[in-house]
Order: structure tokens, then C-alpha cells, then sequence
């Protein structure tokens, strides 16, 4: 099996995302699964940075730290990562640039920059030189990254596309040349029918698109941005507006105000501007208005770890809001969830007249993988109660609010027809006016929590890999998902039998589901990327279940399959005394 | 159409509401709920295609008391939903609402963007230079000196919100007298007409809580621009001098007025179909996908 891990790191500012990104990409076309995340620094120049490329023949979902070739642009790469290579592990890089004190490492030495003004005519294009010198180095087909080297510069002029090609080729000739003995090589060609190379953000943003969203208002804080650069970028083609307000109350508010009078509406942010946010939340509680808000997870609290990833929020999302009002949270595992969650959240949003808050985080936004398009042919706008111009005409006496079987009301919008809408943000009767009188205030309260029993069937049932003989069930939540699937393939290759159990429509919380599979296994161990285990707590709250063992990472870099396997051989494995 | 057919004209019973209303005897509110009628009725606009939104306080309830569309908002948060409603709706008559604590302290950034982004809707302030619903704190526009149950060694520098609106090139600054109802009606009339964000405030006296502004108060100050010969709206830095008058002389009228260009307008623009009227086609996205491989 081929399990191809490259890493290219220096300094912010040197095009290492760039390399990262065409490698990958050449990676898929070449009909590898690919996996890559990024991990970089709050600044735009200077400091460390590094963007991983993980390639195979079998899926891989997940990074590895055990790195095949290191692409160094900067000497502090070296030192900080060199302990990550393999024992077969390659350091390419510019001894000329870096000096060659390189002791006890393999070197493929390479004048990047030389070879950049060599066959460019300008050293900016070194970058391009390193993705040719990696792709020579693995045996790659040069087509294939020309191809991805022409579409990555189809914006620039023929001059520019050119020379980045030029360099491209001389960092292939030059290292395809020197290949040390033995070395990985490709099989050459290209894959008929690729698969797209995308991140979670730009699959969360299809999403939005294909789920019939129509306004966007979103404050920028990373890990999000992307999200609504991505929409704001393409707003006309998608028929949609996007706006960046003054701040993100200003976002959530206008999210009502936008949802309320008709449109499909989002907004996206991280933990901070969510925390602002968190009025709004009871706002749609109480209008009942569809709202879709994206939380992306990163460490906190307060600013907290800005660039990095966390899963610190699950029961913030879950419990935020003034008062006692019905929501859902989803927490996509993939790329592919994030695409399809976001449609689905979008749809329960307008079915359920609720907040629908989409749980994401860093990692999920950032790492990006390849998979097939996705099939839009299967995507159903469902708006629920929505009234028909044709159905709002033949009302007499409209309530927004009327009392009904599900606690959903027939929906009309202001403008449409002669009916007119009141909604409120105080406690108010069937017609939406306010009013104080206790029965009143009980029946409506009632009324909107009577929609968790509809929203309980909509949510599908946890990811479960059940094997007979499992001694222990692996659970987890959200982005964790490639890396714990990983984990349970080496355990069982290790001889120890074990289920997965990973929940990303987490809330309202299937606990007769999780309930049911914690039972079939003596331990269970829950692994998230939190300090105090907060699922390990939901499951507890809401089964009534304990857990035997947590395994928590909370330094802000992602789980792996590794990291999996080093805390259960220190806790569980071992001497069992964690599980 | 049922609305075609029924061509008769609009008068101010087609706005009435039956809710009660919860304002004191003698409240500013009044005076500006029936201002704001005569204004909808001059303008023959039918209640089904105005939306208020509004914020929190006495005058957060406004829209209860008169037939419309109404979202009622947060504290302090009219203004947000107001645009997007409008962004969303272009056919709809949008009008935001709240007090000054409401608009000026707890939604005071959301003041400021909204000047600055221009969509095109109304903002009524009813401007009682008190805190009434929470029974008489001192409010960002109370005269220096005010004494409160919060400041009981009298408030600080009162924030200027014409001087403010006018400093951020808002489009259309008015300010109105509760206690003037054809003058009142006429600016809000004017505030709806205008295509851009139309800030309208309010001199609403409270007869509980502020003993200082009162009817007598302003009836022996307030003055009309228009009245005022050769006055320009359109002289930014004469309405900033008029927007800085207060004391003896208090102007009241349509103080600052400019054709700018709305929000929408840097907006993508369709073929005229509001987004709320457009159909949700999943297959948009095909293309995003050929872009990925």
C-alpha cells in the first residue's frame, strides 16, 4: 500500500500553500486519495509554516506525521521536523540557500532559486520549481502538474503561466535525474473522471449554494473567512447577497431579518463572534425564524489559539441562547458532510421555522481532500410550512403563530398577498402580538419545544462500524472522523477488535442510538479534541451511560491516527487503568 | 386582484390596530403613531406592503398598534434586520423604529453602518432623552446634567445623534416634534419617499419619567427650518451648524438631504426579481464543482 506524506514548510509569505495545493491536486488527478491540511501562524510574514500532503492508493482521511519527503525552505524546517521523517525520508532543499549543516539526513540538494532565474528569468517562481522537484523526485507524470500549473495560473498573464511552467520543468528534470535507488515511485498517466480536491469550507460553501441560500451576512474571523470570500466572490453567478456588517450581532440580526421576510439565510463565524451572536439565537427561538449559523470551532477561550483547531464548543452550541428554545446542531466528519449537512441544515432551518447551527472547526475548514462530484440530483430544498401565494390568498384571518400538531405554524411572508406577518421577541399570542397571560406564555413555549419530537426522526443515525468480537467502541464527533476510522484499522490490525461510533448530527442527541452500541462493548473510549470531553459528558447527560476512557487532545493541532494509538497504548492498552 | 378591485382610498382606519395600547395618558408616542398614519395615508401605501421593525423600550412596541408587517426586534437591533428585509424585499415600504436608548446606546455601531451603508429605509427615533420602560435612567441623548436614579450627580455629554448622522454623510436627517403632527407627518412622508436611509428623530416627550423636556419645554423652542428663507437642505456644513443648535432655539425639519448611492446598488443586481421571490435551483452549484477538479 502506498502511504505518501509530504511536507513543505517555512516561512509565511514563500508559496508554500501553493506547492502544497498543486502537489495535491497533481496527487488526484493521478488517481491518488489525497489528504492535506495546512498549519500556519496569525501573521502574514515570517514565523513557521507548513502544509501537509498525504497521498495512497486506499483512503486516507486524515494526516499522518511520518513524513516521506520534507520540502524545506527555510532551515528552521528542518530542525523542527526532521524527527517526523521516515526511515527512507528525503530532505529536499537549496543547500546553497540554506547552508549544509544538515548532519545524519538525506539530502536531495537543489539550487531552487538558481534553477527559478535559470529557466524563468525571475526567482519568485522557486515555488514552482520545488512542486516540479518533488513530482521528479516521486517519478509523477509531468503532464499531469502541467496541466494543474496552467490552471492554477489561468488568471495570470501567458507570460507568467509560462515561466511557472518553465521552472515546474526544471525542478522535474533536475531531480527525476538524481532519484536515490528504490525511491516511491508513480505510476504515470492521468485518472479519467478525477475527483474534486477541495476543502471543507468550499464544500460547506457548495453546500449553502446548492441548498438555496440567498443571504450571507458574516463578519470575518478565521477559520470562516473563506466561506465568505468564497460566496462573496461568486454572489452573482449564485444568485445570491452577501454582506460583511459592522460586526456580528449585526450579522445574526440581519440573518432574521433576511429569513424572516423570505430568504434563505446564513451567517458564519468562530467562537468569539458566536458568543456575540448568542442573543440572536433566542431570537430565532422565538420569531421562530430559520436561521443558519456556522460555527467554526477553534481553540479558545477568548482569542485563544486564532489559527488553530478545537472542538471547545459543542456544549456551548447546544446550550446557547436566552431561554429554552429548539435547535439543531450538525457536525459535519467530512468534506462530503459538510456539503450535504449545510443543504440539510438549510432545509431543517425552514421545516422547523429553528436556529440551525452548523458545528465545524479549524481542521474541517482548512484540510481539504479529494472526492467525487457531488450528486446534486439527490439535493431537495424542503421549505416546510412555507405558504403558497395560491394558499395565502384564500386566508381570512392569517396567525403566524397558530397552535398546531408538530408546533410548526404555516408560514407566510411579509408582502405576500393580503395577510400580514407579526413577529415578536416577546412572549406572544397566536397572532404574534405580545402578551403576558401565563397560559398563553405556556402554550407557546410548549408549542416550540413540541418540535424536537418531529426533529428527533430527522436526524439520521450516527456513522457506525460494528464488528463481532469488539472489545471496544471507538467514539467521536465532527472532524475527528478520518482519523479515528484510521485508528480502528491499525487496532484491528494489531489483533484488537473494535467498533466506531461517530455522531455528526449530534443535536437533538441520538441517545437510544448511542445508548444501544455503547452496550455491545465491555470499554469505550471517546476521543475529541477538548480538554474536558464534552461528548463524554453529553453521553453521559443524555444515557445515562458512562464512558470508560477519553482520549483529549487540546494543544490546538488535530488528532491523528497516531495520536489515537499513543494515548490508548499509554492509558487503555497498557494498563488499563484510563479505560 | 383583490387589491386592484378595491381601488377606494386608504385612510387611517385601514392602519387601526385593536391591540391596546400600553403607553401612558399623554405620551409623545401618540402623537407620532397618528403622524405616522397621516404620513402611510397621504402616501396611499397599504399596510400589507409596510414592514416596521423595531427595538425595545415604549416605542419597540409601536408597530402592535398599528395594522402592518412587523418584526419586533431585540434592543437595539432594528437596523440589521431592517436592511436585510429590505435587500431581500425591494417591494416592501420598510420602516425601522426604537427609542434613543434603543438606537443610540445599546445599537449605536449599527447607527453608524447603517448611515454609512445607505439601504434604502426609514428610521424613526422616538427621542424622550430618557430610559421610560425600565422607569427613568438616563438615555445617550439626555442634557448634560440630567439627574437619574443611575446619575444622581446628573449625566454626561449628551451624544448628538444629528451631528453624528450628518458627519457620516447620512442621506436624509430630519428631525420632527411629537407635539407637531402635520410638520411630523410631512418629514416622515418625505423620509419614506426618500430613496436611501432616512433617519428621522423624534423630540417625544415623556410625561413620567423627564420633567425637563417637556411639552412647554419644546413649545417654546422649537423652530422649522423650512420656515427659515433660503435654507438648503443640501448645504452640508449649514445643517452640521443647525444639528449643533440647541438650547433657547431647537430646529426642527428636514435639516440635511443627499442623493447617494443606495446599498442595493452595489449589490448584484438581477432581472428585477426579488430574492425572496426567486426559485431555489439546487443545480446553480454545477459549475462550482468543475471549478474543483
Amino acid at each position: 500500500m502506498l502511504d505518501l506524506n509530504i511536507l513543505v514548510g517555512g516561512e509565511a509569505g514563500q508559496g508554500i500553500q501553493t506547492i502544497g495545493f498543486v502537489l495535491g491536486k497533481v496527487l488526484v488527478r493521478s488517481g491518488l486519495q489525497v489528504f492535506a491540511d495546512q498549519d500556519y501562524e496569525s501573521r502574514i510574514r515570517g514565523g513557521h509554516n507548513f502544509f501537509r500532503v498525504r497521498a495512497s492508493d486506499r483512503a486516507v482521511r486524515a494526516q499522518s506525521e511520518k513524513v516521506d519527503i520534507l520540502v524545506a525552505l527555510d532551515s528552521r524546517t528542518v530542525k523542527l521536523h526532521k524527527n517526523e521523517l521516515k526511515e527512507n525520508g528525503l530532505v529536499i532543499l537549496d543547500k546553497q540557500a540554506l547552508g549544509s549543516d544538515f548532519a545524519g539526513l538525506q539530502i536531495l540538494d537543489i539550487p531552487l532559486e538558481k534553477l527559478a532565474v535559470e529557466s524563468a528569468g525571475d526567482k519568485i517562481t522557486a515555488n514552482s520549481v520545488a512542486a516540479g522537484a518533488v513530482l521528479g523526485l516521486i517519478g509523477g507524470d509531468p503532464e499531469v502538474l502541467f496541466k494543474v500549473l496552467a490552471a492554477q495560473f489561468a488568471k495570470n498573464n501567458e507570460n507568467v503561466r509560462a515561466e511557472n511552467l518553465n521552472a515546474a520543468r526544471s525542478g522535474y528534470d533536475y531531480t527525476a535525474q538524481r532519484r536515490p535507488a528504490g525511491f516511491i515511485k508513480l505510476a504515470q498517466g492521468e485518472k479519467a473522471g478525477p475527483n474534486m480536491f477541495l476543502s471543507g469550507n468550499e464544500a460547506l460553501s457548495m453546500g449553502a449554494v446548492a441548498g438555496g441560500c440567498k443571504f450571507v451576512s458574516a463578519y470575518p474571523m478565521t477559520p470562516v473567512t473563506s466561506i465568505l470570500e468564497y460566496l462573496a466572490g461568486r454572489a452573482k453567478e449564485c444568485e445570491m447577497v452577501v454582506i460583511q456588517p459592522e460586526d456580528e450581532i449585526s450579522a445574526i440580526n440581519m440573518v432574521v431579518g433576511a429569513a424572516y421576510t423570505g430568504a434563505r439565510a446564513m451567517t458564519v463565524t468562530s467562537g468569539s463572534g458566536y458568543a456575540l451572536m448568542v442573543e440572536g439565537i433566542g431570537l430565532a427561538g422565538i420569531t421562530e425564524t430559520p436561521a443558519v449559523i456556522v460555527l467554526g470551532q477553534r481553540p479558545g477561550p477568548a482569542v485563544g489559539l486564532p489559527t488553530r483547531t478545537e472542538q471547545g464548543e459543542l456544549l456551548f452550541a447546544i446550550r446557547s441562547g436566552t431561554g429554552e428554545s429548539p435547535r439543531v446542531v450538525l457536525a459535519p466528519a467530512d468534506v462530503e458532510d459538510a456539503f450535504y449537512l449545510t443543504i440539510k441544515a438549510l432545509n431543517l432551518a425552514e421545516q422547523y421555522q429553528i436556529p440551525v447551527i452548523i458545528l465545524t472547526d479549524t481542521h474541517l475548514a482548512n484540510s481539504m481532500t479529494d472526492t467525487p462530484e457531488f450528486d446534486l440530483s439527490q439535493v431537495k430544498i424542503e421549505r416546510g410550512f412555507l405558504l403558497a401565494d395560491k394558499e395565502v390568498s384564500l386566508l381570512t384571518n392569517y396567525q403566524r403563530f397558530a397552535i398546531s400538531e408538530s408546533g410548526v405554524s404555516p408560514r407566510a411572508l411579509p408582502g405576500q398577498g393580503q395577510v400580514m406577518v407579526a413577529a415578536d421577541s416577546d412572549e406572544h399570542d397566536e397572532s404574534g402580538h405580545l402578551t403576558e397571560k401565563a397560559e398563553i406564555r405556556h402554550r407557546q413555549n410548549a408549542k416550540r419545544l413540541k418540535k424536537y419530537e418531529g426533529l428527533r426522526k430527522e436526524i439520521s443515525p450516527p456513522r457506525f462500524i460494528k464488528r463481532r468480537g469488539a472489545v471496544v467502541t471507538l467514539i467521536g464527533w465532527g472532524s475527528t472522523y478520518g482519523a479515528i476510522a484510521e485508528a480502528s484499522g491499525l487496532l484491528l490490525e494489531q489483533g484488537i477488535i473494535n467498533n466506531v461510533l461517530h455522531i455528526s448530527e449530534i443535536w437533538p442527541f441520538p441517545a437510544e442510538f448511542v445508548s444501544e452500541a455503547l452496550q455491545l462493548t465491555v470499554k469505550s473510549v471517546v476521543i475529541e479534541s477538548n480538554a474536558t470531553g464534552q461528548l463524554a459528558y453529553l453521553i453521559r447527560a443524555e444515557t445515562g451511560l458512562s464512558v470508560s476512557g477519553q482520549v483529549n487532545r487540546w494543544d490546538g493541532r488535530p488528532i491523528s491516527a497516531s495520536f489515537i494509538l499513543d494515548q490508548l497504548k499509554k492509558g487503555i492498552i497498557e494498563n488499563g487503568r484510563r479505560a | 386582484m383583490a387589491e386592484e378591485r378595491k381601488a377606494v382610498s386608504l385612510t387611517e382606519n385601514d392602519y387601526f390596530s385593536d391591540i391596546e395600547i400600553a403607553w401612558c395618558p399623554g405620551c409623545g408616542n401618540f402623537g407620532i403613531l397618528k403622524a405616522v398614519k397621516q404620513a402611510l395615508v397621504d402616501l396611499q401605501l397599504p399596510p400589507q406592503k409596510v414592514l416596521f421593525v423595531s427595538g425595545i423600550g415604549q416605542a419597540g412596541k409601536f408597530p402592535h398598534y398599528l395594522k402592518c408587517n412587523m418584526l419586533n426586534e431585540l434592543h437595539g437591533r432594528s437596523l440589521p434586520a431592517a436592511a436585510a428585509a429590505k435587500i431581500v424585499n425591494p417591494e416592501l415600504t420598510v420602516i425601522a423604529e426604537g427609542g434613543d436608548g434603543d438606537g443610540y446606546g445599546e445599537g449605536g455601531n449599527h447607527y453608524l453602518h447603517a448611515m454609512l451603508r445607505n439601504v434604502d429605509f426609514t428610521y424613526l427615533v422616538h427621542n424622550n432623552q430618557v430610559y421610560a420602560l425600565t422607569k427613568g435612567q438616563t438615555s445617550p441623548t439626555s442634557d448634560q446634567g440630567f439627574v437619574s436614579k443611575t446619575t444622581p450627580n446628573g449625566a454626561h455629554e449628551a451624544l448628538n445623534p444629528l451631528a453624528v448622522a450628518i458627519a457620516t454623510n447620512a442621506s436624509f436627517v430630519a428631525r420632527g416634534y411629537a407635539g407637531d403632527i402635520p410638520q411630523l407627518s410631512r418629514i416622515i412622508g418625505a423620509a419614506i419617499q426618500h430613496k436611501g436611509f432616512a433617519l428621522v428623530d423624534i423630540l417625544q416627550p415623556c410625561v413620567s419619567f423627564n420633567h425637563i423636556n417637556t411639552y412647554q419645554f419644546f413649545q417654546e423652542r422649537v423652530y422649522k427650518v423650512e420656515d427659515e428663507v433660503g435654507y438648503d437642505s443640501a448645504d452640508r456644513l449649514k445643517a452640521f451648524e443647525k444639528a449643533l443648535e440647541w438650547g433657547d432655539k431647537i430646529p426642527t425639519g428636514i435639516l440635511y438631504k443627499v442623493e447617494r448611492p443606495v446599498f442595493e446598488d452595489s449589490l448584484w443586481q438581477a432581472d428585477g426579481i426579488p430574492l425572496v421571490k426567486r426559485k431555489l435551483n439546487p443545480q446553480i452549484a454545477v459549475h462550482l464543482m468543475k471549478e474543483l477538479i
